[in-house]
């Protein structure tokens, strides 16, 4: 490893990458992966908080039918758009790549940082512009769309507020396109000596296959939100029926990147699940290549799918059965990881440290979610189910369930690095209990409900929903809960935790190799690889 | 840090083995960005072709009120710039920067050009109202309440009007193309397209030309040479991919009629 630089020498044991330079200047003018993955952990988490504060005040609202509601129609329309818009392009999608992908990957491979440290650090900045563009609308020109934009009600009825909302959207997007190309070449190019494409931990693998995604389907959504502020500003008609538009369009356009989109929300949740199976069975993962290459053929057959939206939009019914058919085929390769991981657990040395029970946690609502999913992808169901309660239940199991159960779990088995100190386990399992148990008592009635008929996106409902809807309020202020014990247990680990050894769970992937924290470089010597990344025997 | 020493020896980033290394790891950056623009005007041209097929007569008349002339010397300006750039990366790479630098100005220029002729297409749709939707009524308020087709557009308003004919130099050719257009409902889908499309690959022309100033500025400064090129070379691509797209859309939106 010769290197023409001549600042390399960062040997001392106490030097890490959080002292490496201080003050907030050395920080936002940061090059380094790991800083600049804790800075989206502390945006995300910020953004986190305010759709939540949207979620409880939607779910607060819905606690009693009829009158003295807490939000008029109106304000109830906003609340759930940003409650959604937020949630989706903020926090569950940059979420596990941007944040734990960023600390993560360049490590794992042995590189000293990402191939383009310069432009990941643009990308942190694009993203904030995007965001600070997008939450503008809620301040000057509030949007009632829903996260989903759907035209003509977007184009040609409500505010101009749109237009900073979707253009928020499209700088974020561009952040992500910028985020994704530089995991791609960073796998491709800087994977340390012995580090084959068979040896890279399936946490990369799911995090290139996201990267692929991100790479084919954003520019779509870009182009999509474009035109919907081109027909705003310009009134170009062409989602626009009066004009001569085709409103459907629309939706095939912003289904085609947003079906995709929901594995660029759960593969890196995988990702995460598949390190946090081996770490806590410390023993050798089942089924590598299956589970591998299972990332990569979800993310191809996300692209073929997206019509399983649009069932009841007046598409044909070949094309509604041929969406159909080809939707039923992601069950193949998320069931080949779902069994694998099982099979790993079997006769594994097993322990529960928080983590691990956020893994189970994930198995156990993703399945959950996942089962439910099929029942919205038959088309003869979904014609039932369509906009109703059901389907808020299906996408939050999935979503919260999936996704954020990983992000919890990745942040406090990746914590020790971090910030080389401990959380408290108590803190983290009681922090998980009350999501776990309040995640359920909010969302499973919601199946009842559309199951029931209460229609999404209705700030009343009929009075026989009143029961189950208070019971699901009463779960999510569990949630809220169970979140804030979370962060409580961070901050508490931040500040006092014990100090970590570098392999608190006799982990075997690179990163548990060096140093809690790393040094600046990750590495003092390059490491070299001779074995894969889970031989526990 | 991209620590380039003033002319002869060039240092590699940290991360990577060697100057090779870097460039390939950044060669296969920029293709893949490009990967997505093209992704992205690929969505406009999707859309394109199912409303060309949904109103075939539409865009016919739509596309015979364009000027093809302005419209094919704009090809010819990119194709020029196209080979300047090309011979821009060429010469960098031959250390000879004086030439280089001239052939990146060129291309600047030739953006320019394309801008200024672009200026002077647009501005003849505004005065004849060509426009995209909401602004090829006269009153816009009147396509409130849905009475959209009642509403006088800005061209029919014009077309009554001999004395505007005159001052916004329309032939009587013209004319007769315009009176083609709003024959049809849903004319304005059209000018839609045409605004939009074009109006991307516009913003692709200036960020191109921003983005050849700063390696013309480099090159000056010998920050590139022989050892190192990657900018320049990229940026390159980036410009090539600017042109594909308007070889595509000029005979698309100016010749299909
Ligand atoms: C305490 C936790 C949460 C509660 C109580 C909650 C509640 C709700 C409610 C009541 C709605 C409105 C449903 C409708 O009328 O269609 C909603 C919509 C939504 N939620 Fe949540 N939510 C929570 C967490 C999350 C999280 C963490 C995410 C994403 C990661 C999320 C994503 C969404 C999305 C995408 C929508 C759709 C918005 C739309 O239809 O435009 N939610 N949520
Ligand atoms: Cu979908």
């Amino acid at each position: 490893m010769s290197s023409a630089q001549t600042k390399t020498e960062h040997g001392h044991t106490d030097h890490n990458y959080l002292n490496h330079g201080s003050g907030i200047w050395s920080w936002m003018t940061t090059l380094d992966h790991k800083r600049i993955g804790l800075m989206y952990f502390a945006t995300v988490s910020t953004l986190f908080l305010i759709g939540g504060f949207f979620a409880l005040g939607i779910r607060l609202h819905l606690a009693k039918f009829g009158a003295t509601p807490l939000l008029d129609p109106d304000t109830y329309n906003k609340f759930m758009t940003f409650h959604g818009a937020i949630m989706v392009f903020m926090v569950i999608i940059p979420g596990i790549p941007a944040f734990l992908g960023n600390f993560i990957l360049p490590i794992q491979l042995g590189a000293k940082d990402v191939a383009f440290p310069r432009l990941n650090l643009a990308s942190y900045y694009i993203f904030i512009a995007g965001a600070l563009l997008s939450a503008s609308s809620m301040i000057f020109n509030q949007v009632d769309t829903g996260w989903t934009f759907y035209t003509p009600y977007s184009t040609a009825k409500t505010s101009n507020g749109v237009i900073l909302l979707v253009m928020g959207a499209f700088t974020m997007g561009f952040s992500s396109i910028l985020t994704g190309l530089n995991f791609i070449v960073t796998t491709h190019k800087l994977r340390a000596p012995g580090m084959t494409m068979d040896r890279i931990p399936l946490m990369i693998w799911a995090l290139y296959s996201t990267s692929i995604i991100q790479i084919l389907a954003t520019p779509i959504l870009a182009i999509t939100l474009l035109l919907i502020g081109a027909e705003k500003a310009l009134g170009v008609g062409i989602f626009d029926p009066d004009l001569g538009g085709d409103p459907i369009l629309f939706q095939h356009f912003f289904w085609f990147y947003s079906h995709p989109a929901v594995y660029i929300m759960i593969l890196p949740a995988m990702g995460v699940i598949s390190e946090l199976i081996t770490a806590f069975s410390k023993k050798t993962i089942f089924g590598y290549r299956a589970i591998a290459y299972s990332s990569v053929a979800i993310a191809a057959v996300s692209f073929l799918v997206w019509g399983h939206h649009m069932f009841v939009s007046g598409q044909s019914t070949l094309a509604g059965l041929v969406f159909s058919i080809i939707t039923m085929f992601v069950g193949v390769p998320t069931a080949i990881k779902l069994f694998n991981w099982i099979s790993t657990m079997y006769r594994g040395t097993v322990t529960f440290e928080a983590p691990m029970l956020f893994a189970l946690g994930f198995m156990f609502l993703f399945t959950i979610g996942g089962l439910t999913g099929v029942f919205l992808a038959s088309t003869g169901m979904d014609v039932h189910f369509h906009d109703t309660y059901f389907v808020v239940a299906h996408f939050h199991y999935v979503m919260v369930g999936g996704t954020l159960m990983a992000l919890m779990g990745g942040i406090f088995y990746w914590f020790p690095k971090m910030f080389g100190k401990m959380t408290s386990d108590l803190g983290g399992r009681i922090s998980w209990v009350l999501i776990f148990t309040g995640f359920n008592v909010t969302f499973f009635p919601q199946f009842i409900l559309g199951a029931m008929g209460m229609p999404r996106r209705y700030f009343d409902y009929l009075p026989e929903y009143t029961n189950l809807n208070q019971i699901s309020t009463v779960g999510s202020w569990l949630i809220g809960l169970g979140f804030l014990v979370g962060l409580i247990t961070i901050i508490h680990g931040i500040l006092k935790g014990e100090k970590a050894p570098n392999n608190p769970w006799g982990a075997k992937t690179l990163e548990w190799q060096t140093t809690s924290p790393p040094p600046h470089e990750n590495f003092t010597t390059t490491p070299t690889v001779t074995a894969g990344p889970y031989d526990f025997r | 840090m991209t620590s380039v020493s003033s002319s002869s020896e060039f240092h590699h980033q940290h991360h990577f083995k060697s100057a090779d290394h870097q460039y390939a790891s950044s060669k296969q950056g920029i293709w893949l960005f490009l990967c997505t623009e093209i992704l992205m005007f690929g969505g406009l041209f999707v859309g394109y072709l199912i409303y060309h097929s949904l109103y075939p007569t539409v865009f016919k008349n739509g596309s015979e009120t364009l000027d093809w002339k302005m419209g094919a010397v704009n090809t010819v300006v990119l194709l020029v710039s196209s080979f300047t750039m090309a011979a821009a990366i060429n010469y960098v790479q031959r250390g000879l920067h004086k030439i280089a630098a001239v052939m990146l100005a060129l291309t600047i220029a030739c953006a320019g050009a394309f801008m200024v002729i672009k200026y002077f297409e647009y501005s003849h749709k505004f005065h004849v109202g060509t426009v995209p939707g909401k602004f090829s009524l006269v009153d816009p308020s009147c396509a409130a309440g849905g009475k959209r087709a009642e509403c006088e557009s800005k061209i029919s308003a014009l077309l009554k009007n001999p004395a505007e004919l005159e001052k916004n130099h329309v032939s009587t050719e013209e004319v007769t193309r315009l009176k083609a257009v709003i024959s049809q409902p849903k004319w304005e889908m059209f000018y839609g397209f045409y605004f939009v499309m074009t109006g991307l690959h516009g913003i692709h022309v200036v960020a191109g030309a921003l983005l050849i100033f700063w390696v013309f500025i480099k090159t000056l400064r010998r920050k590139v040479g022989p050892e190192y090129y990657t900018p320049v070379e990229g940026v390159g691509l980036f410009w090539h991919v600017v042109d594909l797209v308007w070889i595509y859309l000029f005979p698309l939106l100016y010749l299909v009629g």
